[in-house]
């Protein structure tokens, strides 16, 4: 692949009926760009628990996937509370997660960690009362 | 081990992907847990659960499970089928437990997902 892809994709929080339609999509655009398949699963796992994080805690985002011969770069930006205390929420097992998010598999305090185990560059920015950004790349190299 | 190996062992009944019960399943995993499957499973398992939603079926497909098993006589809804269908991911369902199920698999060789990790953390 030579040219760089990009597509962009909007969640919307609280939609539980729909979580997960965004990373499945993602999974099969790089399917059909070619993308091997350990790379596909890193970055469906990252773009997934992204996805859940949104649903879970945000009122919306959007999710940008860019795919270069290089990397692959998905950009989180939700509108949302923010997150407190970013360091305390990349601890494994630190939640403020509810009984419905927990019903459905998710809010174990796993999620964020995830992405950053996948990931080749991960970065999070947040700001009270208006948002998270986050930042995934996977290199292709 | 084959799925239909798995599917045999655990007395399942088969409620959509009859037609990919030839796969060849590397590990098992059990998890009620999604995040715990998305962190710590492999490509290539067989997922044993109780929790029965679209998230399970999600996960699956973003994590390369092959197959999902759903414990002790849970049914999935018509809408999870349509969606596995689509996946092409086998749902087949076991009146076993949870540990009842794992225990017949690993007894019969399947290993497990996780066993990277508990080897990490029994050898140090």
């Amino acid at each position: 692949m030579d040219k760089t892809f990009t597509r962009t994709f909007t969640v919307v929080g609280n939609n539980f009926t729909d979580a997960g339609k965004v990373s499945t999509e993602i999974k099969m655009i790089l399917k059909q760009l070619g993308i091997n398949s350990t790379i596909i699963r890193r970055v469906a796992i990252a773009s997934y628990e992204s996805e859940m994080n949104v649903v879970m805690y945000a009122n919306k985002a959007d999710i940008s996937l860019v795919v270069s011969p290089s990397e692959i770069q998905i950009v989180v930006e939700d509108v949302g509370p923010g997150i407190p205390d970013i360091e305390l929420a990349m601890k494994e097992g630190f939640s403020t997660a509810t009984t419905e998010m927990r019903e459905m598999g998710f809010g174990a305090g796993m999620g964020l960690p995830n992405i950053k185990r996948n990931a080749d560059i991960f970065n999070i920015e947040s700001i009270m009362g208006k948002g998270t950004k986050l930042n995934i790349t996977v290199s292709l190299n | 081990m084959k799925l239909n190996e798995i599917s045999e062992a655990l007395k399942c009944e088969t409620f959509c992907g009859a037609e990919y019960l030839d796969r060849e399943i590397k590990f098992g995993c059990a998890s009620d847990l999604m995040s715990d499957v998305l962190a710590f499973s492999r490509a290539g398992a067989v997922l044993l659960t109780g929790l029965v939603n679209i998230q399970t079926i999600n996960t699956a497909f973003l994590a390369e499970i092959e197959a999902l098993v759903f414990v002790r006589g849970k049914i999935p809804d018509e809408r999870m089928i349509e969606m596995a269908i689509i996946k092409k991911l086998p749902l087949i369902g076991t009146p076993y437990s949870m540990y009842e199920a794992c225990g017949i698999l690993f007894n019969q060789g399947l290993g497990s997902t996780m066993e990277c990790i508990s080897e990490k953390v029994i050898n140090g």
